[in-house]
């Protein structure tokens, strides 16, 4: 690996953006991604038709001029549905991964830099929620959700499910962050800062949160993969976002049984999930090469 | 060490108490929850209803419900399912040996896959064969399984015909329906199901075994043993293999619970009728004794997994039962 030339002209944004660019996967998934934001951002203008409006006559057309993606079973236009559907896929990700990174960056910072008591009572805390088995914890919450009979409004129906994934998941982050502060505690910088009477509020946000943002950046990107992948999944087994509201995951949740009549009903919705989740995956790969030093591209 | 183990193992059951008591809490609060087998029936009215709920103890506080319960757990009574009315224990121990069938094949497939393309990707890092395969698994691990087993349904049970023009393999079930046992049917059943697990649990070993590897081929000690002239496939072997295959052997041991779960969405998409299925199934129906009994042997494996491999460490490492 070659080591950069240093100038007095290069910030720290820079040099990251030019380690960044040299993943060329990373990159190309980083356009990617721009384009199915886009797409999803701009849905109401882009959508050829409702995605709720059912049109049984013209159920299980195969993609044509009229229905770029086909129609579902009950006649309705896959391509609108696969774009509205990314909304709340890509939303519910989002504000898991945030619930998750903001859960474990707090119990990390705390339980590393407090030590003693704290530290144990939120090192067993995470050692009861990694042996939970995930997937099946999440069905039986999700069974709890949908008895609730929640009302199918966009927001009601999607919230819970995005806060009990990012509960669910916290705890590789809290673990990374609490090592990281547990060496940065005594590091110069931060004794000098409480010799100067600075407090731990200050010490922990403004000096050591600083120092820990690149393994937080990654592993929220490869958070927001894992939650996309979590909610894709709960809501084909029928126990995240209920129907009719579509997502990625609960469009294909009938398709087995029309595989012989319109496969295109399952190849689309899932190949959107596939693309999606390779390309965070990818981006989260090129963040840890170009914000780690230390980590040699592999 | 004795110290150590034992407070290990007090650390694991309080772990298995909290989590017990969580997944118990959770499953009591679910609105109607066991109530919403006689709400359905229409003919009973609301005071029948209350007795039947003073009855079942029901009005007690969780706490109160939880040692009740679990009372009756530690005497074998793990309650009977809502829907089939059989004891639950009876329903998971008839399910289990699909599951293990299963998921033992999966994992002897993983591993006779994974370890030598994780070998040679490391040995040969940054050729093609290096390239392509660790594309592969990057992209194995970004797949949806569900997703990538309805392909394979697609593909091999709808698409593509054998010569007597029937589709090429089974998409559902253990057996085909009707006919005697054989085992030519059964290993056409288990290919695709297998298939699909192993394509994906393979995707993270080889990553894995690849960067084990990675990490050792660069230690002094291979480097003494190229330099004392040992040829280069008895220095990849003897030296580097033994000592790559440490973490690997303990992703396999973490993972081992996972062999009782099963796998949910294959079992799901498959129809093969194992834990994961039933589990699911159960959740389903809201069969609440079923779920809960799942649940708890589901995480007890988890943690006691978690407590095997620290007394291996332990035993084989004096700096952790030091610490």
């Amino acid at each position: 690996m070659t080591t950069p030339t240093l100038s007095a002209s290069q910030s720290p944004w820079q040099l990251f953006w030019r380690r960044f660019r040299k993943h060329v996967m990373a990159m190309f998934s980083l356009f990617l991604m721009g384009l199915i934001s886009l797409l999803i951002a701009f849905a109401p203008l882009l959508a050829t038709q409702d995605p709720m409006k059912q049109n049984l006559r013209n159920r299980f057309q195969p993609p044509s001029a009229a229905h770029w993606m086909g129609t579902d079973d009950l006649g309705r236009d896959l391509w609108t549905r696969i774009l509205y559907g990314g909304r709340i896929s890509l939303t519910v990700g989002m504000l898991a991964m945030a619930v998750s990174v903001v859960l474990g960056s707090l119990i990390g910072l705390f339980s590393g830099y407090y030590g003693g008591w704290i530290d144990s009572l939120l090192m067993r805390l995470t050692e009861i929620f990694l042996s939970i088995p995930r997937l099946f914890v999440l069905i039986a919450l999700g069974m709890f959700l949908r008895s609730l009979d929640l009302p199918n409004l966009q927001a009601g129906s999607f919230f819970p499910i995005a806060l009990v994934i990012g509960t669910l998941s916290w705890m590789g982050t809290a673990r990374m962050v609490r090592a990281s502060t547990l060496a940065l505690r005594e590091r110069e910088f931060v004794q000098a800062c409480r010799a100067l009477g600075g407090s731990d509020w200050r010490i922990l946000f403004q000096h050591i949160l600083p120092n820990v943002a690149s393994p937080i950046i990654v592993s929220a990107t490869l958070g927001l993969s894992g939650a996309i992948i979590s909610e894709s999944g709960l809501s084909y087994l029928g126990f995240g976002v209920q129907l009719p509201t579509p997502t990625w995951g609960n469009m294909l949740s009938n398709t087995q049984s029309q595989m012989t009549t319109a496969p295109w009903t399952a190849i689309f919705p899932g190949m959107m999930i596939f693309l999606v989740v390779i390309s965070i995956n990818y981006i989260g790969d090129g963040l840890r090469d170009a914000l780690d030093p230390r980590h040699t591209p592999r | 060490m004795i110290n150590y183990l034992l407070r290990r193992f007090a650390q694991a059951i309080l772990t298995l108490l909290v989590v017990s008591f969580i997944l118990f809490g959770l499953i009591s609060a679910v609105p109607g929850g066991f109530m919403t087998v006689y709400a359905e029936k229409s003919d009973m009215n609301p005071e029948d209803l209350a007795r039947i709920r003073a009855k079942l103890g029901l009005d007690d506080p969780i706490p109160v419900r939880y040692v009740k319960w679990l009372g009756s757990l530690l005497q074998g009574d793990w309650g009977k399912s809502l829907v089939s009315k059989r004891p639950v224990l009876e329903e998971i121990s008839s399910r289990l040996p699909n599951t293990l069938l299963l998921m033992s094949l999966m994992l002897i497939c993983t591993l006779l896959i994974a370890i030598p393309l994780g070998i040679f990707s490391a040995i040969k890092q940054y050729s093609w064969f290096d390239h392509f395969f660790t594309t592969l698994a990057f992209a194995g691990q970004s797949l949806p399984v569900f997703w990538f087993g309805l392909l394979l349904i697609i593909v091999f049970a709808v698409l593509l015909r054998g010569p007597d023009g029937n589709p090429l393999l089974p998409g559902a079930g253990m057996y085909t329906l009707g006919e005697p046992f054989s085992l030519w049917d059964r290993i056409r059943h288990l290919i695709l199901p297998v298939s699909m697990l192993t394509f994906v649990s393979s995707a993270e070993y080889m990553r894995y075994m690849r960067s084990a590897m990675l990490d050792v081929i660069h230690e002094d000690y291979i480097r003494t043993a190229r330099a004392k002239g040992l040829r280069e496939w008895k220095v990849i072997f003897k030296h580097a293999f033994r000592n790559a295959i440490i973490p690997m052997a303990t992703l396999v041991s973490l993972d081992l619970p996972s062999l009782f779960g099963g796998a949910l969405f294959t079992e799901t998409i498959f129809a093969w009728p194992g834990i994961g299925r039933l589990y699911f199934t159960a959740a389903l129906k809201n069969d609440y004794p079923l779920v809960m009994a799942t649940l708890i042997i589901y995480s007890g494996l988890i943690i006691l997994s978690n407590l095997l491999v620290d007394f291996v460490y332990a035993t084989l490492d004096p700096r952790i039962r030091l610490s």
